[in-house]
């Protein structure tokens, strides 16, 4: 029997964040109370579009309690009143003259407590001008249309136009193809509403010394930001990320509310708090998708793919503040041709300026992976359709194969592992189905609607290696600082920062098997930039390509130094000592070893001459790829004739993330993200109607899913690991947001298809399907 | 007795404006403090007392995050006024471990993998603690529809239902 170490890689280890949560001893932002702490609120903009003509706050200063008010003009005279997006665009942090959407920002109030601040923003009164409002993109782009942004040099609503591919032998392929297929698909703005909203506590100590606790993953980037944005040194900027009540790419952006806090800090001298209420998390923080996408897609008339060709308008509101890196506009939504070996492909993109809150952030998938995954997903579907073949069977005939890895993509990835036919194989086996086919068909004879719909995605995430992957021209590698103190105990550092993934175990987990220590004496670490090396945050699902690569890869460094130590303590040569069952054991006689914790407590007390005392290691991992998860969802749908109501009656989700380092978590993190999933295909949109009113500012009327519209997940799992990954592991939290609403849309249109149905635009609210039974003379 | 921790002395939200004194009792321990008649319980519990294991999450009773137990009966404290709540008992996620012994929903919690970022977990398992009360031995469906009232955007709650289940399972039945 081979030897184990007590929590490492493939244990179902228990987390140790739990430890806290469960005893409502979690640390959030909100949670934080400093003496003379100060609140701030805002108050913000009726209209979508408006010049401001009066600001009166001398009502609200006349409210106990209230102690000063902070407006555009006073930001400008710091300099300070635009902020820089990560893409390079500028956003507002509080307007000057003109609001650009409904429940902008426009004036903060400081008071002595929450109450006293929210009476204040009540009361400031301020005088508007309203402007022609567009929230139409397509709109936006015609000559007539109200300008949003006549700060730009460019008089256009036209922010930028991205293309990737090969236009000419795109078009000339799909002309020559037998079967072509035209889909429009929209995929409306949705908002990430992680259960803790967005917020901050500023600080300010009398060396001029700032501190601020933030709802960020990426403490490092907003440390940095700051610094650029303020002027002040960068060490003298420190930014705690505390616990963090979900994230989801939500808690990514530099929202106004954390500039303002920082410069109420600094007016007052006193610490000030700034946390968000849904309702104005609903209005103004992290918008993601609204993507109108027209695609072309080709095969032969046995079904072989071809082509294809892919255009989109992307909303992003009044500024671009999303968080690609900085060489893709439209994030990597060049994924889009997805588990299939296209000879040509061509995308362009075109980001446009509405009256709207930024977009384009993300909801559990940062970089435009779901938008293009359904995309793909949809399409496959409908040109299967068309040829008359099984979705699966389509499938099947087109998947990339396992001997084509590492596979170049027509739009130019590298995909480095993958099994797709393993994975849907698997998905057909556990939910039988050729037997749901069978039953279809004895339904349809009925009259009844039940849908069978497959998503085969490829997710790409693991952002990024140094020559493609920057933000704001920083590279987005990732870090570990693992320290080992002398009794053989473990604190281990990052760059990034957890929102729920449960790094304190996964970590530890990677660790433990690389050091041979148990977790438990392995301390994790993250999210306070005085102590953690730098690094790019969590989001993307690039914490395990990244940071689980730099743990692993720190982890050997110090496995190298710690040989020497070993070899002397053994006294042989350190080519004489090798690494087996989690201990240093000189070749050939096993009973001669030294454990991790052994040579730990030599590296202070006796280490080898010639040899540094202590053991310490430092890694900056800069990935050679990213990785790219795979999986096969099928769902099955039955349809309420009378209400149009769509019941998921199962799921099966077969996920294939490498490496599987904590069973219980992986599968964690998939219930999760495929509710996320379910979420856009049938409830969660937020509209405006042609005032710019958001339509959708509370969870009455922004449906997140609750335990009754959730469905029994079923999981299972092939493992594939990468081949670049230091131990195999891919990303997993996105994987199942990105998979699942094709497999649950293409589910309904298949329960629908004998009707001539082929798209309902998401979320397929009851009403839509309603009103198709009705047209169709069903209902 | 409920290791509940020391509430703190001074209160970050002062009486300015219209007061009362409320007697209440808060995880078995008795508090007897001036509240403003607007202060809501949700505020009351964290920031008079430092009570802060139960969160904020809407304001609009929708997430539930803020759920604790008035007089065993769940409620989201974030519309409740604290003066409604004078003569009564509550009992936060802070009053479930006692004697330095976890109540079985929260064992069920950690050993289910019922919580990721762990903020809708304290009015999650509030929500469960009385639907055992009522319901030692619930059905799955059961379960869904009582925690229905709570939001989780992390775990698709399918581990939350298998945590409840672990919960009445170690309480063998009995509430």
């Amino acid at each position: 029997m081979s030897a184990t170490v007590h929590g490492g890689i493939g244990q179902s280890l228990g987390r140790k964040e739990d430890a806290r949560f469960i005893r409502g001893k979690g640390n959030y932002v909100d949670d934080i109370q400093l003496p003379g702490m100060l609140y701030l609120d805002f108050t913000r903009s009726p209209y979508a579009h408006a010049k401001i003509t009066g600001i009166h706050p001398e009502n609200a200063l006349k409210i106990p309690g209230v102690l000063a008010v902070v407006t555009g003009k006073d930001l400008d005279a710091a300099k300070l009143a635009w902020m820089p997006t990560l893409m390079s665009d500028t956003q507002m942090v509080l307007p000057i003259d003109t609001v650009k959407f409904q429940g902008q920002e426009v004036v903060a109030v400081v008071a002595e407590n929450r109450y006293a601040a929210a009476d204040g923003a009540a009361a400031v009164d301020i005088d508007y001008d309203p402007l022609p409002v567009v929230t139409d993109p397509v709109k936006a782009l015609q000559p007539d249309s109200p300008l949003v942004r006549p700060d730009k040099e460019k008089k256009s609503n036209h922010i930028w136009h991205w293309e990737t591919g090969d236009k000419a032998g795109t078009d000339d392929l799909l002309k020559k193809s037998e079967v072509v297929v035209h889909q429009d698909l929209y995929i409306p703005r949705i908002n990430v509403s992680s259960i803790e909203t967005c917020g901050c506590v500023a600080q300010f100590d009398a060396m001029g010394r700032l501190t601020v606790w933030m709802t960020t993953q990426a403490p490092h980037a907003i440390r940095t930001v700051f610094a650029l944005v303020a002027g002040l040194p960068e060490q003298s900027i420190r930014i705690i990320s505390p616990d963090i009540g979900g994230g989801f790419g939500g808690k990514v952006p530099v929202y106004p509310g954390y500039v303002v806090a920082v410069v109420a800090a600094l007016k007052t001298g006193h610490p000030v708090k700034w946390v968000e209420t849904r309702m104005n998390n609903l209005m103004s923080s992290s918008f993601a998708r609204d993507y109108h996408i027209s695609a072309d897609i080709g095969c032969t008339k046995d079904g072989k793919l071809t082509a294809l060709k892919v255009k989109t308008i992307a909303d992003h509101g009044y500024a671009d503040a999303a968080a690609n890196p900085s060489k893709f506009p439209a994030g990597l939504f060049h994924i889009i041709t997805g588990s299939y070996p296209f000879q040509k492909a061509f995308v362009e993109v075109d980001g446009v300026y509405t009256n709207k809150p930024p977009g384009g952030i993300a909801y559990r998938c940062s970089f435009r992976v779901t938008e293009a995954a359904y995309s793909i997903e949809r399409l496959i579907d409908e040109i299967a359709r068309k040829v008359g073949m099984d979705p699966a069977e389509f499938r099947m005939k087109n998947f990339i194969p396992p001997e084509a890895f590492p596979f170049q993509s027509a739009l130019g990835w590298t995909y480095d592992s993958g099994n797709y036919a393993g994975a849907l194989k698997l998905a057909m086996k556990m939910i039988d189905y050729p037997a749901l086919r069978r039953e279809q068909a004895e339904r349809r004879k009925k009259g009844e609607f039940m849908g069978i719909g497959i998503s085969s995605f490829t997710e790409i995430v693991g952002a990024g290696p140094s020559h493609t992957f920057d933000i704001l021209g920083i590279k987005m590698f990732e870090s570990c600082e693992i320290r080992i103190h002398p009794t053989g105990k473990v604190m281990a550092r990052f760059g990034t920062k957890a929102q729920g993934q449960g790094h304190e175990t996964t970590y530890s987990q990677i660790l433990a098997t690389e050091l041979g220590i148990p977790a438990e004496n392995i301390s994790i670490e993250e999210g306070d930039t005085d102590t953690a090396p730098y690094g790019l945050g969590t989001y993307a699902s690039r914490s395990t390509p990244t940071a689980g690569a730099a743990a692993a890869v720190a982890a050997r460094k110090i496995r190298e130094k710690a040989q020497k130590i070993a070899a002397h303590l053994l006294e042989v040569s350190p080519d004489d000592i090798e690494w087996k069952d989690y201990k240093f054991q000189v070749k050939g006689v096993p009973e001669k070893s030294k454990t991790m914790a052994d040579v730990a407590f030599a590296a202070y007390t006796n280490p080898a001459p010639g040899v540094e005392p202590g053991l310490e290691a430092v890694d900056y991992y800069d990935p050679p790829n990213m990785t790219y998860p795979f999986g096969s969802y099928i769902c099955v749908v039955d349809i309420d004739k009378g209400t149009g109501q769509v019941k998921v009656r199962r799921f099966v989700a077969v996920d294939d993330c490498g490496t599987i380092i904590n069973p219980m978590i992986v599968d964690g993190q998939i219930h999760g993200g495929l509710n996320m999933g379910l979420a856009p295909a049938l409830y969660e949109q937020i509209t405006y109607d042609e005032n710019g009113n958001i339509r959708g500012n509370s969870f009455l009327d922004y449906l997140v899913p609750t335990s009754m519209e959730s469905p029994h997940w079923e999981t299972g799992k092939t493992t594939t690991p990468s081949p670049h990954h230091p131990i195999g592991a891919k990303g997993v939290g996105e994987s199942p947001t990105v998979g699942a609403p094709a497999a649950i849309v293409n589910a309904v249109i298949d329960a629908l298809s004998p009707l001539g149905v082929t798209n309902i635009d998401i979320p397929i609210y009851p009403w839509k399907v309603w009103q198709v039974l009705h047209d169709k003379g069903v209902t | 007795m409920a290791s509940t921790a020391i509430p703190r002395l001074t209160s970050p939200l002062p009486i300015k404006g219209a007061a009362r004194r409320i007697h209440v009792t808060i995880n078995e321990v008795d508090f007897d403090m001036a509240v403003e008649d607007r202060t809501l319980l949700v505020h009351f519990l964290r920031d008079v007392l430092g009570l802060t294991g139960t969160h904020i999450g809407c304001d609009t009773t929708h997430c539930g995050a803020c759920t604790v137990l008035l007089d065993g009966k769940p409620v989201k404290s974030c519309t409740v006024l604290a003066v409604q709540v004078d003569g009564r008992k509550i009992r936060t996620v802070e009053g479930l471990e006692t004697g330095g012994k976890l109540h079985p929903v929260q064992d069920g919690f950690a050993a289910e993998h019922g919580l990721q970022c762990g903020f809708c977990t304290p009015g999650m398992m509030m929500t469960a603690v009385a639907l055992l009360a009522k319901n030692p031995n619930p059905s799955e469906d059961e379960i869904r529809r009582a925690i229905s009232g709570n939001l989780c955007r992390c775990t698709g709650y399918m581990n939350i239902v298998k945590a409840i289940q672990h919960a009445a399972k170690t309480q063998g039945g009995k509430s």
